[in-house]
């Protein structure tokens, strides 16, 4: 505080500063929001405007005995679990390497951060493209190497489309991990893994008891990040597969989306939307205390 | 001698798993663009050949001729721009009040610019549908900036607010003692300061919002169809014509991956400022 004899009304001009920017977001965010807590409560369609009746906990019930929803909260957890984790190993390796010396680790660096940058349809677009049954890269790659003995119609089987898709999710996420925790071992004391050389503790070792527990807070804070963003992610599903064939890439934001956008169900997609809010309420919170922490001091 | 053992063993155990990881990383990226700059007929050769026989802009030339793909792009450059201009207007001011100011609720309305971008897009995208119908706003480049905004301004106001945290406020004051007004201060010191900052923050938005989907196809139709848009529309259109497709896939993430590699070290910093402690 560098003036403590403030005049009356000095108090606001802090918010006339913040004025713009909180208009314009309750407008498009927070209007939002509460309507679709509002819609989530009443049977909302487009084929009849005009006529919303409340269903109080209706919808929510409708989600429950769902077996699509089931399906697609099964398929979302798989897509969290194995998505984040493999980001998180790959993006990690790639940390750990960049942060060697080298002659082209600063082209490496930028490189690496490509697939981030780009939008999920080119990302939809160039998987399938490498997974094309007849003259897709993938086949191609995995028949000369012998792994495979006949093309794979990879994004048409029930039981390689979801690994699929998750492969292209990995590919696209793990830059992040890596830069970020990149970042973190930047801030590792150098003496103290000089020292633990000197003492003769191997690489293992330094990485177990030097490296992670002085990076534990950028690892758990990433971790929790990235969970939020793949859970919430449905664009590379929606341009790769449409969350075929059947239902074996149903993810939950993607159903809701369906729901929404081609059913025209807003009050049950609005519903299934909530739940899946709801389901990812404690990461949030979780991280949000961790980086209002940082910033907010 | 233990030079050339330390290289050898820096180059297998660290440069070759790295050389690994990039081909994976940038892989997908030179097979679309090879394959957007190969005759059709290499296309459907079979067994596939990695060097291509010819090279041809021939796919680009039939993309932008034949298709509305031209002023796709530009309706893309429109709403991004139309993006980067609403987000730093709105942010700049706002990361100026939590930056400088110390008044009740500050913590809670960081916080919340911080939670909006946890919110799933389709918690936001149905009503925004709704209102903007209801406004007549829908396929236009007022809407589907509206759309953009609801993440790029929190995201803005949190870039910014770090950028400024890092210059002193020993700068405001001295720049008060000599009788700059509020505005003053912020026009003919922060800013120039925080410049590269705000370079960054409008990059950022500004790819963000050319990469963008789900906003883009629900509050757009013909009049400001977005490339991603169109381009998703092509795939269904032109299942087989990889080469049309491939093209235009090369031409929207080209401007992005250059303008992202010209400021990737502090868009870096920026974004993982809220991770890692500076």
């Amino acid at each position: 505080m560098t003036d403590p004899a403030r005049p009356l009304g000095r108090g606001l001009i802090p918010f006339a500063f913040l004025a713009p920017a909180l208009a314009i977001e309750s407008a498009i965010v927070l209007y939002p929001v509460l309507r679709t807590t509002w819609m989530s409560f009443h049977d909302v369609s487009l084929f009849r405007p005009g006529s919303a009746p409340f269903v109080g906990f209706g919808n929510f019930a409708r989600a429950f005995a769902d077996p699509v929803f089931w399906l697609s909260l099964e398929h979302s957890l798989i897509w969290i679990g194995v998505v984040v984790a493999l980001q998180f190993l790959l993006g990690f390796a790639t940390a750990l390497l960049l942060n060697q010396s080298f002659w082209w680790r600063g082209l490496a660096r930028a490189l690496v951060m490509i697939p981030w940058a780009l939008p999920s349809v080119i990302i939809g677009l160039m998987w399938t493209w490498m997974y094309d049954y007849n003259f897709g890269v993938v086949n191609d790659l995995l028949m000369r190497l012998g792994v495979l003995r006949e093309p794979v119609a990879w994004l048409a089987r029930a039981d390689t489309t979801l690994p699929a898709v998750m492969l292209a999710l990995v590919w696209q996420g793990f830059p992040f991990f890596a830069v970020t925790i990149l970042a973190g071992l930047q801030t590792v004391p150098k003496e103290h893994l000089e020292a633990a050389v000197i003492d003769g503790a191997s690489a293992l070792q330094r990485l177990r008891h030097i490296i992670i527990p002085a990076i534990a807070d950028v690892l758990a804070t990433v971790l929790l990040l990235r969970t939020i963003w793949v859970a919430n992610s449905l664009d590379v599903v929606l341009v790769m597969t449409g969350g075929g064939p059947g239902y074996a890439t149903y993810t939950l934001p993607f159903y809701a989306f369906l729901k929404a956008y081609s059913a025209m169900e807003f009050g049950y997609g609005a519903a299934l939307s909530l739940l899946l809010t709801a389901l990812l309420l404690l990461v949030v919170i979780a991280y949000v205390r961790r980086t209002a922490q940082t910033l907010a001091s | 001698m233990t030079g050339r053992r330390t290289l050898l063993l820096r180059f297998v155990a660290v440069e070759l798993p790295l050389l690994a990881i990039l081909a994976f990383a940038i892989g997908p990226y030179v097979w679309m663009v090879l394959t957007s700059l190969r005759p059709d007929s290499d296309l459907a050769a079979f067994p596939l050949s990695y060097a291509p026989s010819a090279v041809t802009l021939e796919h680009y030339r039939a993309l932008l001729a034949h298709t509305s793909f031209a002023g796709n792009l530009l309706n893309s450059l429109i709403v991004a721009c139309g993006a980067v201009i609403v987000g730093l207007c709105a942010s700049v001011p706002a990361a100026y009040g939590f930056s400088r100011f110390r008044f009740r609720g500050r913590r809670l309305l960081m916080t919340q610019f911080l939670v909006i971008n946890m919110f799933p897009v389709v918690l936001l995208i149905i009503p925004l549908f709704v209102v903007m119908r209801s406004l007549g706003l829908l396929d236009t480049f007022i809407g589907v900036v509206a759309g953009h905004s609801t993440f790029s301004i929190p995201f803005a106001v949190w870039m910014l607010t770090s950028y400024l945290n890092a210059i002193p406020r020993d700068l405001d004051e001295a720049a008060a003692l000599d009788g700059a007004t509020r505005l003053q201060t912020i026009r003919l010191v922060l800013l120039p300061l925080v410049a590269p900052g705000l370079l960054t923050t409008a990059i950022y938005i500004f790819v963000t919002s050319w990469n963008e989907y789900l906003f883009a196809m629900m509050l757009s139709g013909d009049h400001v169809r977005t490339v991603t848009v169109a381009l998703q529309l092509f795939v269904g259109e032109f299942t087989v014509q990889w080469g049309l497709l491939t093209a235009g896939g090369t031409l929207v993430a080209l401007p992005v991956t250059l303008l992202f590699l010209i400021v990737q070290r502090r868009l870096v910093s920026g974004l993982t400022s809220g991770a890692v402690k500076a």
